[in-house]
């Protein structure tokens, strides 16, 4: 914290807490610790998001987690555009929690997630950073005895008249003293950074093994603990005999928690071993002994009812009762894990007065209430340090804070700083999915070909329905992530009428990378293209007609196609599939081509990817994360599900929860847009048009309508079968 | 008492001979950038060498190591053309699979110093990335494979 700064946390946070009230600049840059003597006579710290020291260090504090999407070089590219400092000089420090952190537009949480981070966070890093480039100006024309207009920053360095100059680091104490710009002037003329594919800051670190995970966080004396979870959702523990893992070397103390048995020991094997040694009942709910088969089978009859109204365009019932011909698909998806290669932890010291966690979240304020509500404090005596996050996509902005919780009660219990791990199989088994989906869609064709009604009921659980966000995300029952992405299709279809049935089951859902688009593409991009082929058109030319009102759309669909050379004819047994789809803010098309050999084998041998996220901060870290999503979408698409027989969840390792590896991986291309509209995300983007381009790429290599994930040999034999 | 040497130091621990060496390395050596993923060989991220061969860490009891030499991401010099290859590349997401990836890597280079494809295949298949940098991974391999990264690599 105070490297570079001689400022210590604590002062920062005291500080920053007086700040964050009302010294807010019209552009709500806050103003973290603007006094000169707590920043320290060596510093500069203009607002909360930036210090310049005396060495000419420049230092961005990000206030969003870096799991992997690359927040901690593209945030401080934001602001360094502005200040025009020497981008070799800066390095980046994660934010404690505070209120000026919060995120810019979600509301009174530091939060990271729906692909917001630079969106939400552009303007005012930018503002940051232009303020601050004024106030050094100032300082320097100050020093000069010119007016300000006479001096220009560039490259970490004021220059003036007659050849002037004064680096950053010189002016630090002096800009200290200057008022804060109630509006500071962004610069005009080229970008020096922004569009630029600079090397990720974090890089050496996570090459080198330096980088500090969750996972690696120790202090002395701390302890290890694991849990022992009930084998159903919902269940507890009834009793249990310790003795024979007290008698494990190294193990300290076994004391049951709410999430089931925790096992502390001066280690994770004798933890693991005193684990094994726990003899215990458990309580299992009759309700909690669900399945998923008797799940879909419920689904699939609720899919044959109405529905709550998530949109109705027209009147689709009417037109297709009184249709000749009419179109019926029912597809599904199943429960899926994120499963992060980093499985979770979280490491807790509690004290009488004080909590300091240390993890990798993606929630911090949520998960640093939680812990001060288990542990008897204050949210603000409790201190949440973010650690890199060894992936999150979403696991890791639990809205149940879980694996926050379970380490504050376990620390609570032994007094001790202790954190707790999850194994691989924890991770896997105790909760949090994307939720299982069944979709029902009946359509009719206009005598173009094209769709005339679209009657559309989509099944499967709210990921926000009992959480403390379904006020203000829950309308009218239509939790709207559960519909995204077909509710708000943009293809014309006069008569367009969605519905949803939202079930509820002891599974403890959430949102999962892309959410309810990781859903909702795979099923309105492959009924499209089933449609497609039912009217004769080629499943790209069929898009763009209806896609003649979104321009955007239209690009990357076009773009992708072009890239991929839709039209060139492939070997026998190959095939080419096409989807598009917008999620967050940006617009993403892809075409995958795919083999299938003699024996029934699906290979994705290459995935042409087009963006339009509107401005570009990294276009390499954009291509990055197309390559991130689509391989995360593929995992899902050919081999993720996560089943319950009688409540207990079947999958639990890679071995039975298979991802794509370096053998499976496509070729894939991603192309950037070159656009001038706001900017979108890209953390989730790329990741919904893979498994139905995919799933429509396998239909033109063999003529086998997959409407089911993950795509399977056996369900590709079915399906040829009955083709 | 296990002795074994680590990074070419020689290291004496007094664990149970059971004890993953993945365990040892990061809770009693202080080198926690061998990873824990799964605990049974299927992840690949606590890959590190054990007298020069690439070897699960997770599932290897540090009995099995006594004796023996120890190389960890913490051994690999900054200078190391894999891991310039993969500042090149920017292979990096999270990060958290890297350390293992590039242990996998250097044990496969030099094995074969020019590898394919297909070497690419077989030796890098046993290491997950949820992030999907194997594309990235393959072209860093391939740079050293044709010495590029000595000569400052390319720009991703």
């Amino acid at each position: 914290m105070s490297e570079g700064t001689g400022i210590s946390r604590r002062q920062f946070i005291k500080t920053s807490a007086l700040a964050g009230g009302g010294l807010l600049l019209a552009c709500h840059i806050p103003f973290g610790n603007r006094d000169a003597a707590a920043a320290g006579e060596a510093s500069f710290a203009p607002n909360a998001f930036l210090r310049i020291g005396t060495d000419e260090s420049v230092t961005v504090i990000v206030n969003k987690s870096e799991m992997g999407q690359g927040v901690y070089t593209s945030l401080p590219m934001l602001l360094a555009e502005e200040l025009c400092c020497d981008w070799q000089k800066v390095r980046f420090q994660p934010s404690p929690v505070a209120p000026e952190y919060n995120h810019a537009q979600f509301g009174p949480i530091m939060v990271t997630g729906g692909s917001t981070s630079v969106r939400s966070e552009w303007e005012r890093l930018s503002l940051a950073g232009a303020a601050a480039r004024e106030m050094l100006i100032a300082a320097a024309a100050g020093r000069w005895k010119v007016g300000p207009s006479a001096c220009r920053a560039e490259n970490g360095v004021v220059l003036g008249p007659g050849g002037k100059q004064l680096s950053f680091g010189k002016l630090a104490a002096s800009a200290a003293k200057l008022a804060v710009p109630r509006e500071p002037r962004l610069k005009t003329g080229a970008r020096k950074l922004l569009g630029k594919p600079l090397h990720r800051l974090d890089s050496p670190a996570k090459i080198n093994g330096s980088a500090i995970f969750g996972i690696d966080v120790a202090v002395p004396g701390m302890l290890t603990a694991v849990i022992a979870r009930p084998p159903v959702f919902g269940g507890r523990v009834k009793s249990f005999d310790a003795s024979g893992a007290l008698a494990v070397p190294g193990v300290k103390r076994v004391l049951a928690v709410d999430a089931g048995v925790a096992v502390v020991g001066d280690g994770f094997w004798p933890a693991m071993n005193g684990r094994e040694k726990l003899q215990i009942i458990w309580e299992e709910p009759e309700e909690s002994k669900i399945s998923t088969s008797a799940m879909r089978e419920e689904y699939a009859r609720l899919s044959a009812t109405p529905g709550l109204p998530a949109r109705k365009d027209g009147d689709a019932p009417a037109v297709l009762s009184a249709a000749k011909k009419r179109f019926e698909a029912e597809y599904e998806v199943p429960y899926l894990a994120h499963a992060p290669m980093e499985p979770l932890n979280c490491f807790v010291d509690l004290k009488a007065d004080s909590c300091l966690i240390r993890t990798g979240s993606q929630f911090q304020t949520v998960d640093r209430n939680a812990a001060a509500r288990v542990a008897g404090l204050k949210p603000e005596q409790v201190t949440l340090e973010t650690t890199f996050l060894g992936g999150g996509f979403g696991r890791r902005a639990c809205t149940g804070s879980d694996f926050v919780i379970e380490a504050v009660q376990v620390a609570k219990a032994i007094k001790l700083p202790v954190k707790v791990i999850r194994t691989r199989e924890d991770d896997m088994r105790a909760g949090y999915y994307r939720p299982m989906w069944y979709d029902r869609i009946t359509a009719c064709l206009d005598d173009k070909g094209l769709p005339l009604a679209w009657h559309h009921r989509i099944v499967g659980q709210s990921i926000i329905a009992g959480t403390p966000f379904e006020s203000a995300m829950v309308k009218d029952g239509i939790d709207d992530t559960s519909v995204e992405g077909a509710a708000n299709t943009p293809y014309a279809i006069p008569n367009l009428q969605v519905e949803l049935h939202s079930p509820k089951n002891a599974v403890p859902v959430l949102w999962w990378r892309s959410v309810g688009h990781s859903h909702t593409a795979f099923v309105m991009e492959c009924f499209l293209d089933e449609l497609a082929h039912a009217a004769g058109i080629d499943p790209f030319q069929y898009r763009r007609r209806l896609l003649a009102k979104h321009p955007r759309t239209l690009k990357v669909l076009e773009t992708a196609a072009k890239k991929a050379g839709w039209s060139k004819p492939l070997p026998r047994g190959h095939g080419r599939g096409i989807a598009v789809h917008e999620s967050f803010g940006s617009f993403v098309a892809q075409v995958a081509e795919v083999s299938i050999d003699k024996k029934g084998q699906l290979k994705v041998l290459r995935v042409v990817c087009a963006i339009d996220c509107g401005r570009i901060v990294n276009p390499d870290t954009i291509k990055a994360q197309m390559e991130s999503g689509i391989t995360f979408g593929l995992s899902a698409a050919l081999f993720g599900a996560i089943t319950l027989k009688n409540g207990r969840v079947e999958q639990g390792n890679f071995h039975d929860y298979q991802l794509v590896r370096m053998q499976g991986m496509p070729k894939v291309e991603a192309y950037v847009i070159d656009s001038n509209e706001p900017p979108g995300g890209v953390g989730e983007p790329g990741v919904p048009p893979i498994a139905p381009a995919v799933a429509n790429a396998l239909f033109a290599a063999t003529g086998a309508r997959v409407r089911s994930l993950p795509i399977t040999a056996e369900k590709i034999s079915v399906a040829l079968g009955k083709g | 008492m296990v002795v074994f040497h680590v990074n070419g130091k020689e290291r004496r621990v007094d664990v149970t001979p059971d004890t993953p060496l993945l365990w040892v390395l990061r809770e009693k050596l202080g080198l926690a950038g061998s990873k824990f993923g799964c605990g049974e060989g299927l992840c690949g991220a606590c890959t590190v060498h054990v007298d020069g061969q690439p070897l699960r860490s997770c599932v290897t009891p540090v009995g099995d190591v006594r004796g023996k030499k120890v190389m960890t991401i913490e051994g690999i010099p900054e200078n190391h053309p894999v891991k310039k290859a993969w500042l090149a590349q920017e292979v990096s997401q999270c990060g958290y699979c890297q350390p293992g990836q590039i242990m996998s890597a250097v044990a496969l280079l030099k094995k074969k110093p020019k590898p394919t494809d297909a070497d690419i295949d077989s030796a890098m298949s046993g290491n997950l990335c949820r992030c999907g940098t194997y594309g990235r991974i393959r072209r860093a391999i391939h740079a050293v494979g044709a010495g590029a990264s000595t000569k400052g690599g390319k720009k991703p």
